[in-house]
C-alpha cells in the first residue's frame, strides 16, 4: 500500500467516524452555551437512528439515492421532538438536568426496540440498502494528490457537518442570536434584566441539540451501522459529549476534538491494515477519547472553561 | 392545590410517580393495540405467582440494592455517581478472577476475600473520580461517564487478552466459579423452585441496615450529608470536604462493586463479556432515585424494578408484549420523579398546629448577612 492510497484510507474512515460525532457535539455545544447540561444526546442520536432506519425501509424503493439525506432529516426532526421532553422537563418543570438527561438516555433505546417490535415483529431491523456510502465532491476531487486523500470516496455527511461547524461557530459567535444564547448560559438574570427571554434562548440550545444530535444519529445509522438494534448507539452521544468538553464548548474545538476521537476509534477497527499499529493493543484507541477528556479537565481545572450557569436552573421571579 | 403534611408528600411524590408511570406503559400499549390489563396481569403472575418466579424477582432486586445504596451515599454527599455501570463491571470482573485463580482455598477464606476484592474494585474506580474532584474541582458526572467506558474497555482486554487461558472457555466467557466461591445455596434455591436465588440477598439486608446506621448513627455519615447540604458550613465546622469527597466515593463504589459481585458469584458464577454499560448500574441509579435514597426506600423501589423486569419476561410469552415496554415504564417512573417541582404546585405543606417558629413572637430578624436580599425578613408566624 503507497503512502497516498494510505492517507486516503485513513482520512476516509476518520471522517466517516467523525460525521455523527461533529454532529451530536454541535448539538451539544449549543446546548450547553444556553445553560442547559444535555447527557441525554446518546438517547437522542438513538431516537435519530431508529426513525432514520425506520424511513429508510420504507421510502428507499421510491426515492432512490436521495432516502438516506431525507432519513438523515426525518430522524433530525424526531430528535428535535424527542429533545422537547428534556427541555420542558428542565426548563420549565425545574428538573435536574442529569436526571432528565438520564431519564431520555434510558427511555431512547427500549422505545426504539419496543416500536420495531410492533412494526416488523422482530429485535432488529433488516440492513438498508440505500446507505450514504461513499462519495467524490464535485470539483475538489480532481485536485492533484490532495483530492485523493480528502475529497475522493470519502464521506459526504462529514463534510456537511464541517461546513455546518463554521455555520454554527459564526451563528454562537458573530451573532446577536449567539450572543443572547451564550448570556443566558454565562448570568441568565443578567440576561434577563436586559431583555433576553432566557426560556426562549434554552428552548433554543436544546432544540438544536435535539436535531443535531438527531441527525448524528440517523449519520450513524446510515453510514455505519446500517440497520437498528439495542446495541446500534452505545458510547457515540456520550463520546460527543465528551468532544464538547474537549472542544472547550466551542463549535470548532468540538469539530476538531470529534476529528480526532473519530481518527482513534477508525484505528481501532482499520488499525490491523496499517504497518506498525497492527501490534497496539486495540483498547488504547477504544479508551482514548475518554482518558484524554478527564484529562483535559483535570488540566483546566474544571472550572473556567464551561458557561458559568452551565446546569443551574433559572427560576424567573413572577 | 391539596394540603398534606411533608410526611403525606414524601410518600405520594413516589406513589405517583409508579402510577403515572404505570399509566405511560399503559397507553402505549393501548397504541399498538396491546391490551395493558392482561400484560400487566400476566406480569405480576410471573414475578411473584410461583415460588421459581418470586425466587427470581428477589434474586434480581439483590444487586439493584448494592448499587442503589452506592448511589445514595455519594448523593448524600452531594455527588452524582453516575458511574455505577463501571464499578459495578469492575467488581463482577474482580470476584470472578479472585475465586478462579484460587481454586483450593476454603470457602470461609476465599468467599470474603472474593468480596472485598470486588469492593475494592469499585471503590478504586470510583475513587478516582473522587480524588480528581477533591483536588483538582473535576465535574463528577463527566468523569464516571468517562469511567464507564474506560472499565467496559479494560474489562474486554484483560479479559481477552491477560487472564490466563486456563480459566477461560472462550475469549468472551469465563469458566464457571467453583463453589468454594459461590452465593449459591442449595437449600434456598430449591426452596424458590429451583430459581438463581443466593445469599447475596442476606448480604443486600445487611447492607440495608448497615447503610441506614452509618448515615444515622456514625459521625462518618453525618459528615457526609453535612458536606452535602453546605460544603461552605461544614468546612468552617472543621470536617474536611476533599476527605469526604473522597470517602462518600469510595463508599459508593465499594457498595456497587458488590452489586456486581452479587451478580458473578450469585446470578451468573462467572464473568462474560459486556458490550454496553451493565444494567445494573443504570436500574440502581433508578432505585435509589425512586427511593428517595433511604434504606426502606431502596429496599421496596429495588423490589418494584424487579417485578417489572422479571414480570417483563413473563409478560412477553404470556400476553405478548415486548419486554421493553418494562424499560419504558422504568423510565418514565424516573422522569416523573425528576418534575417533582408539578408536585410541589400541586401539594402544599401543611404547617403543623404545633409548629412555632424558634425566635420570639414578633421579633423581626436583621440582615441575612447578605446571603439573600440585606432588606430580607422571615415571615412572622400568625
Amino acid at each position: 500500500m503507497n503512502l497516498e492510497s494510505l492517507l486516503a484510507l485513513v482520512v476516509s474512515s476518520t471522517l466517516v467516524y467523525s460525521a455523527p460525532l461533529i454532529l451530536a457535539a454541535l448539538g451539544g455545544v449549543y446546548s450547553e452555551n444556553s445553560g442547559i447540561v444535555n447527557i441525554g444526546l446518546e438517547g437522542i442520536m438513538t431516537v435519530g437512528a431508529f426513525t432514520s432506519i425506520i424511513f429508510n425501509l420504507t421510502f428507499a424503493s421510491s426515492l432512490g439515492i436521495w432516502t438516506p439525506w431525507l432519513g438523515a432529516l426525518v430522524g433530525a426532526i424526531f430528535g428535535l421532538v424527542f429533545s422537547l421532553l428534556h427541555a420542558f422537563a428542565t426548563i420549565n418543570l425545574h428538573a435536574d438536568h442529569i436526571i432528565s438527561g438520564t431519564v431520555l438516555n434510558l427511555l431512547a433505546p427500549p422505545l426504539g426496540v419496543f416500536l420495531i417490535k410492533a412494526i416488523y415483529e422482530k429485535g432488529q431491523t433488516a440492513n438498508i440498502t440505500a446507505n450514504f456510502g461513499y462519495a467524490n465532491i464535485p470539483g475538489l476531487a480532481d485536485i492533484p494528490v490532495l483530492g485523493k486523500i480528502f475529497f475522493a470516496n470519502t464521506s459526504a455527511p462529514a463534510w456537511l457537518a464541517i461546513i455546518l461547524t463554521i455555520a454554527m461557530w459564526f451563528i454562537l459567535y458573530k451573532t446577536r442570536l449567539g450572543l443572547r444564547l451564550r448570556s443566558a448560559g454565562e448570568n441568565p438574570q443578567a440576561a434577563d434584566t436586559l431583555g433576553v427571554n432566557v426560556y426562549k434562548m434554552r428552548y433554543l440550545g436544546v432544540l438544536t441539540s435535539g436535531f443535531m444530535a438527531g441527525l448524528g444519529g440517523a449519520v450513524f445509522a446510515q453510514s455505519i451501522s446500517g440497520n437498528f438494534s439495542i446495541s446500534t448507539i452505545v458510547g457515540q452521544g456520550f463520546m460527543a459529549l465528551a468532544a464538547v468538553i474537549f472542544g472547550k464548548w466551542n463549535p470548532i474545538g468540538a469539530m476538531l476534538s470529534s476529528l480526532f476521537f473519530g481518527f482513534a476509534q477508525s484505528l481501532s477497527i482499520i488499525g490491523a491494515q496499517l504497518p506498525g499499529l497492527s501490534k497496539i493493543p486495540t483498547v488504547y484507541m477504544q479508551i482514548a477519547p475518554y482518558v484524554i477528556t478527564i484529562i483535559v479537565l483535570v488540566l483546566f481545572l474544571g472550572k473556567s472553561v464551561a458557561p458559568a450557569a452551565d446546569g443551574v436552573n433559572y427560576i424567573k421571579a413572577k | 392545590m391539596i394540603k398534606v403534611t411533608a410526611k403525606q408528600k414524601r410518600l405520594l411524590v413516589p406513589l405517583i410517580s409508579v402510577i403515572a408511570g404505570f399509566l405511560v406503559g399503559a397507553i402505549i400499549m393501548l397504541i399498538w393495540s396491546y391490551n395493558p390489563f392482561s400484560a400487566y396481569a400476566a406480569m405480576f403472575n410471573g414475578a411473584l405467582g410461583t415460588m421459581s418466579g418470586l425466587g427470581e424477582t428477589i434474586r434480581e432486586a439483590t444487586p439493584l440494592i448494592f448499587t442503589a445504596i452506592g448511589f445514595a451515599i455519594a448523593s448524600k454527599a452531594g455527588f452524582f455517581n453516575i458511574g455505577l455501570p463501571g464499578q459495578a463491571q469492575a467488581g463482577w470482573l474482580t470476584s470472578v478472577w479472585v475465586v478462579l485463580a484460587n481454586p483450593n482455598l476454603p470457602k470461609y477464606i476465599l468467599l470474603p476475600l472474593a468480596i472485598i476484592a470486588g469492593a475494592f474494585a469499585g471503590a478504586i474506580v470510583a475513587g478516582i473520580a473522587g480524588y480528581l474532584r477533591a483536588y483538582f474541582g473535576t465535574n463528577e458526572v463527566i468523569t464516571t461517564i468517562m469511567l464507564n467506558y474506560i472499565v467496559l474497555y479494560l474489562c474486554q482486554y484483560l479479559m481477552q487478552q491477560i487472564m490466563p487461558s486456563s480459566l477461560r472457555t472462550d475469549t468472551d466467557t469465563t469458566k464457571d466459579i467453583g463453589s468454594n466461591g459461590s452465593l449459591h445455596i442449595d437449600w434456598l434455591s430449591h426452596l424458590f423452585g429451583d430459581s438463581r436465588i443466593n445469599a447475596g440477598i442476606f448480604l443486600g439486608i445487611i447492607a440495608l441496615v448497615i447503610f441506614w446506621f452509618l448515615m444515622k448513627k456514625t459521625t462518618v455519615g453525618f459528615e457526609i450529608k453535612a458536606v452535602g447540604l453546605n460544603p461552605f458550613a461544614s468546612r468552617y465546622a472543621g470536617m474536611s470536604t476533599k476527605k469526604n469527597i473522597i470517602v462518600s466515593m469510595l463508599l459508593s463504589g465499594a457498595f456497587a462493586g458488590i452489586g456486581g459481585v452479587v451478580q458473578g458469584l450469585g446470578t451468573y458464577q462467572n464473568y462474560f463479556t459486556q458490550t454496553s454499560s451493565v444494567d445494573i448500574g443504570w436500574d440502581g441509579l433508578s432505585v435509589a432515585l425512586l427511593g428517595n435514597s433511604t434504606a426502606i426506600g431502596i429496599l421496596l423501589a429495588a423490589l418494584l424494578f424487579s417485578i417489572l423486569k422479571i414480570g417483563g419476561l413473563g409478560m412477553q410469552t404470556a400476553a405478548g408484549v415486548p419486554y421493553e415496554i418494562v424499560s419504558i415504564v422504568i423510565a418514565a417512573i424516573i422522569f416523573f420523579i425528576a418534575i417533582s417541582y408539578v408536585f410541589d404546585l400541586l401539594f402544599k405543606i401543611k404547617k403543623s398546629k404545633t409548629y412555632r417558629h424558634p425566635l420570639k413572637k414578633g421579633v423581626e430578624i436583621g440582615p441575612n448577612n447578605g446571603v439573600d436580599s440585606p432588606d430580607f425578613k422571615l415571615q412572622k408566624e400568625g
